[in-house]
């Protein structure tokens, strides 16, 4: 059983069936349908107008930016981009919904039948995109309490109302909990690619709702399904579809039959919890939005779009592997850390091998390199072509590192000034050995009678009187004629 | 209007003492009108003195510098309550002004007050205004239509020189012939609707009235054009105050559709509009007869679709923003609460009128088909206007009816009977008053022509307005 089945485990007589709507703010500068500031963090209700309160007579006009982000993720996504779409209202009374309307697509929206390419485990599978429709973000309560009901009050901060969004749909056919996890994990990554979101799950802009049933194992028939709504991790949309997968299994096992509802998901509890049943979901007379004619799209408008993407993930993974000859770990690191990749590409344009620079980037690099920035590619470049070279020992890479990351000096100067290049000179070098035979001699004599692991004693030993600088071959070499 | 500006330009009288003569007017004829929501005097006396002051110093904006309007209180005015006639909105005070009320700034009018109209724009009498019932200056007995009925009425008491009303189906057109005014419902998208609070987006439109056809056009070229806040706005150009030329008729087109002079049309009205049309004859037009069948549909169609964005467009008085608040124990009974309280019985018939048509179970029967009721009657009206220049029928089938008179809301509707046509399919109409009744009550004719032919309308409504007997054109007021 594959790691990522683990949920399924226990449930052998069920196919799991799940589908995911992903909401994601898009990373324009103003909202979706007004010109008010879409910054986060900002004092609560700072960022809101006329248009974006919903104040009486005030009128949407469509921010060209979100549209062309739309587009983006849309074709990204592999999807028909439909140059002809069109706006709804979607009605229902909420205190974060300024207009007791939200303006999203319904019937015909911008993006549909695409595919997302991922891998799970080994296997590259693909899941596909339904439709992708655009529509503005509500606002945001701040209650007293615990929720809505049990608050003496709620604040509303309208700053978030009227952000853009696109809504992904895919089809149901993702077939368990760790795969849907996996499947967002490499859409966010692809928006992130693209530029069109900020993907930040934390701060809300990027929301899953997760629709999830079991049918019986090779039945055509999909089974009741429940839908678990604002999942807002990857932890808790994993979560929450493992625990459904059990409860449903388990009504399924005792003959019970699935109620069609909205769950969520509490984390402290780590279950699903009811929100409402599809008897009272509301009817939210959707009709065509009188306030915006039909947005109608060039072709070349779209091109030029087409044009604009860059390199996504599943190229990317593909060109380290077969291109520079990294394993599936290395080049899943670097196409999870774009900025990495980067001085990868700029480093591999100096006469480095790819392994050495692997090596150097996924080491001790890494991590100096989240604490303290980048360094210049030119310079890293610098450093390990003196290490190619062989001007300065293994051990010293480490030295000329810290001091690359704390000046502004080239790898040459640093060496130079710390005097830091190895000695490889014999003569030299074998002053040294001799000094430190003659402060040894019990451990020489014992060497020579048998026990040669010393060897390693001896060497550094040298290695300290040198200040690491002696080159260990050299070394050994002097050792054993020494000893010999 | 002309002598006004001319003795403006000569500085023989001030904007100050204009705006004052009519602040009186209003002071003597309101009380029994009761046109206004709202006068601004302190407002409109300091807007008068900047006018004058920048006619002193020959910077004047434009020729209407320091001219006195009223306006529809559904138009929002910066720092001047906007009620729509509604409790809901009695202290409701815009941020912003409307797209059209900055032209009319920028043009140096001055705002000297906010018209009655029935509740939201939802009817044809002003009667169902939660600040009180306007009464017609003609007969304080009757209505004076509506739901602009204090723009008609303000203007032809001589409240106001002009005014601005909103026509979603006939509310501009209606109240003018009530009145004995002329008014226009302009091409959909040629008037900017930012922040004019919508009745139903895909019909709303805003337009003038006036006592002549050439202050309607002047007034008319102040407020059209292009407006980017307004994404239903037409890339229209500015509309130009035509030439009164009496050729305009020579073997003009004018198209009759036989359905508006069928039953239930008033005989007076009848005999009013039909002597119109022979003066139009005499003059040079051609008539032909034509028919619009479709128009039977119009009212029904019309219905459908204006509660249907109504009952979406008035969702957003919840009482949490702005506007009346019922304080409840959650927020569900709080929405509840305040719109029970907020709105009045007719606003609360349409919202459920137009929920019910837009709920799953009933969308296609009902808001669907008359989507596409609508798209036929389009197609009735373009393809008359292809065989003619105009179309002309009477306003209204009546003249003003007694406050009171219409109880059923049904026959309240059917006062849109003739105008709700030109709204459904987004061509210009112009009402001009044809003379008066037995009673002394005026008439009105209506002038419909294609997309963007206002400057044509104009111009066939002014030599209407020639032919009607002065006293017979507005009353005897």
């Amino acid at each position: 059983m594959s790691k990522v089945s683990k949920g399924v485990l226990g449930m052998a007589n069920y196919d799991t069936v799940i589908g995911l709507e992903i909401h994601v703010a898009l990373l324009t500068d103003s909202k979706f349908l007004c010109s008010c500031s879409t910054a986060f963090g900002a004092p609560p209700n700072s960022q809101c107008c006329p248009v974006c309160l919903g104040l009486p007579g005030s009128l949407p006009t469509i921010n060209e930016k979100a549209v062309e982000c739309a587009t983006k993720a849309g074709l990204a996504l592999n999807c028909q981009i439909n140059l002809f779409s069109k706006f709804d209202r979607k009605n229902y009374f909420y205190p974060d919904l300024p207009k007791a309307y939200q303006i999203t697509q319904d019937a015909y929206p911008l993006c549909s039948r695409g595919f997302l390419d991922y891998y799970v485990d080994d296997q590259l599978v693909r899941t596909e995109i339904t439709r992708i429709h655009m529509e503005e973000e509500a606002g945001k309560l701040i209650h007293s309490g615990s929720s809505i009901v049990s608050s003496d009050y709620s604040l509303v901060d309208y700053n978030r109302a009227g952000i853009a969004l696109i809504e992904i749909v895919t089809a149901p056919d993702i077939h368990h909990p760790g795969q849907a996890r996996l499947f967002v994990e490499q859409l966010r990554l692809l928006l992130s690619y693209i530029g069109v979101s900020d993907t930040k799950m934390e701060e809300g802009s990027l929301r899953v709702d997760a629709n999830i049933s079991l049918k019986p194992k090779d039945s055509d028939l999909l089974g009741t399904k429940v839908e678990i709504k604002n999942l807002n991790s990857f932890r808790a949309l994993e979560k929450a579809l493992e625990y459904e997968v059990s409860r449903q299994g388990e009504i399924l096992d005792q003959g019970g039959t699935i109620r069609q509802e909205s769950r969520t998901w509490d984390d402290r509890a780590g279950r699903t919890m009811s929100m409402r049943s599809k008897g009272d979901a509301p009817d939210y007379r959707l009709f065509p939005e009188p306030d915006l004619p039909p947005l109608c799209l060039e072709p070349a408008w779209v091109e030029s779009i087409r044009a604009s993407i860059p390199e996504l993930p599943l190229e990317r993974l593909g060109r380290l592997e077969e291109q520079f000859g990294l394993s599936r770990y290395e080049a899943t690191f670097f196409v999870h850390y774009p900025d990495f990749c980067q001085i990868f590409f700029d480093l591999a344009e100096y006469d480095l091998s790819p392994k050495a620079i692997v090596n150097f980037l996924m080491g001790d690099y890494a991590r100096l390199a989240r604490e303290r920035g980048h360094l210049d590619a030119r310079r890293i470049a610098g450093l390990l072509t003196i290490v190619k070279e062989g001007l300065i020992g293994a051990n010293q890479e480490g030295v000329v590192l810290d001091a690359l990351f704390s000046s502004e000096k080239s790898a040459r100067e640093i060496v130079k000034e710390q005097g830091l290049e190895a000695l490889r000179d014999s003569t030299e070098l074998q002053g040294v050995v001799d000094g430190v035979l003659t402060a040894n001699p019990d451990l020489v004599a014992r060497f020579r009678s048998g026990e040669s692991k010393l060897l390693g004693y001896f060497v550094g030993q040298v290695m300290r009187a040198t200040r690491g600088k002696a080159d260990p071959e050299v070394v050994n070499k002097l050792l054993e004629e020494a000893l010999s | 209007m002309k002598e006004l500006i001319q003795s403006l330009d000569v500085r023989e009288v001030s904007a100050q003492e204009i705006v004052q003569h009519h602040l009186e007017e209003i002071a003597q004829h309101d009380p029994g009108i009761h046109a206004f929501i709202t006068v601004d005097q302190e407002g409109a006396l300091r807007q008068a003195d900047d006018a004058d002051r920048r006619r002193a110093q020959g910077q004047a904006l434009s020729p209407f510098d320091g001219i006195p309007i009223a306006v529809k209180d559904n138009i929002s005015t910066k720092g001047l309550r906007t009620t729509c006639g509604s409790r809901m909105l009695e202290d409701y005070v815009p941020l912003f002004d409307a797209t059209v009320i900055s032209r009319l700034r920028r043009a140096g009018l001055v705002l000297v007050g906010k018209t009655n109209l029935d509740e939201f724009a939802m009817g044809s009498s002003t009667e169902y205004s939660a600040f009180g019932v306007t009464h017609n200056p003609h007969d304080h007995s009757r209505v004076p239509g509506g739901s602009s009925g204090g723009s008609a009425a303000a203007v032809a008491a001589g409240e106001v020189p002009w005014s601005l009303g909103t026509d979603t189906g006939g509310s501009i057109r209606q109240p003018a012939s009530f009145c004995g005014v002329v008014g226009l419902k302009p091409t959909y998208g040629w008037v900017s609707r930012y922040g004019v609070v919508a009745l139903a987006p895909s019909l709303d439109q805003v337009g003038p009235m006036a006592k002549r056809v050439e202050d309607a056009a002047a007034l008319f070229a102040l407020i059209a054009g292009n407006d980017p806040r307004d994404a239903t706005s037409a890339k229209a150009p500015s509309f130009q105050v035509p030439a009164w030329d009496p050729e305009v008729l020579r073997d003009l087109r004018v198209g009759v559709p036989e359905e508006f002079f069928s039953a239930g049309l008033d005989s007076q009205v009848e005999h009013a509009v039909r002597g119109c049309l022979r003066q139009l004859e005499d003059q040079g037009a051609v008539l032909q007869p034509l028919s619009l069948a479709t128009n039977a549909y119009a009212i029904d169609t019309y219905l459908t679709l204006v509660t249907a964005e109504a009952s979406s467009c008035l969702a957003r008085y919840d009482g949490v923003r702005y506007g009346k608040r019922v304080e409840a124990e959650d927020s569900n009974t709080m929405f509840a609460k305040s719109r029970s309280a907020g709105f009045g019985s007719e606003v609360k018939r349409r919202i459920m009128l137009g929920t019910y048509v837009l709920s799953a179970n009933h969308y296609e029967a009902y808001y669907e088909q008359a989507q596409k009721v609508r798209t036929l009657i389009k197609e009735d009206v373009l393809d008359a206007l292809s065989q003619v220049d105009v179309i002309i029928t009477p306003t209204t089938p009546t003249a003003a009816f007694q406050i009171g008179a219409k109880r059923d809301p049904l026959e309240m509707y059917l006062s849109d009977l003739f105008t709700a046509m030109a709204n459904l399919s987004g061509i210009p109409a112009l009402s001009v008053p044809c003379g008066l009744n037995s009673h002394g009550l005026p008439m009105g004719i209506q002038i419909m022509g294609g997309n963007f032919s206002e400057a044509l309308l104009f111009q066939v409504g002014y030599m209407i307005e020639q032919g009607v007997e002065g006293s017979a054109r507005h009353g005897q007021l």
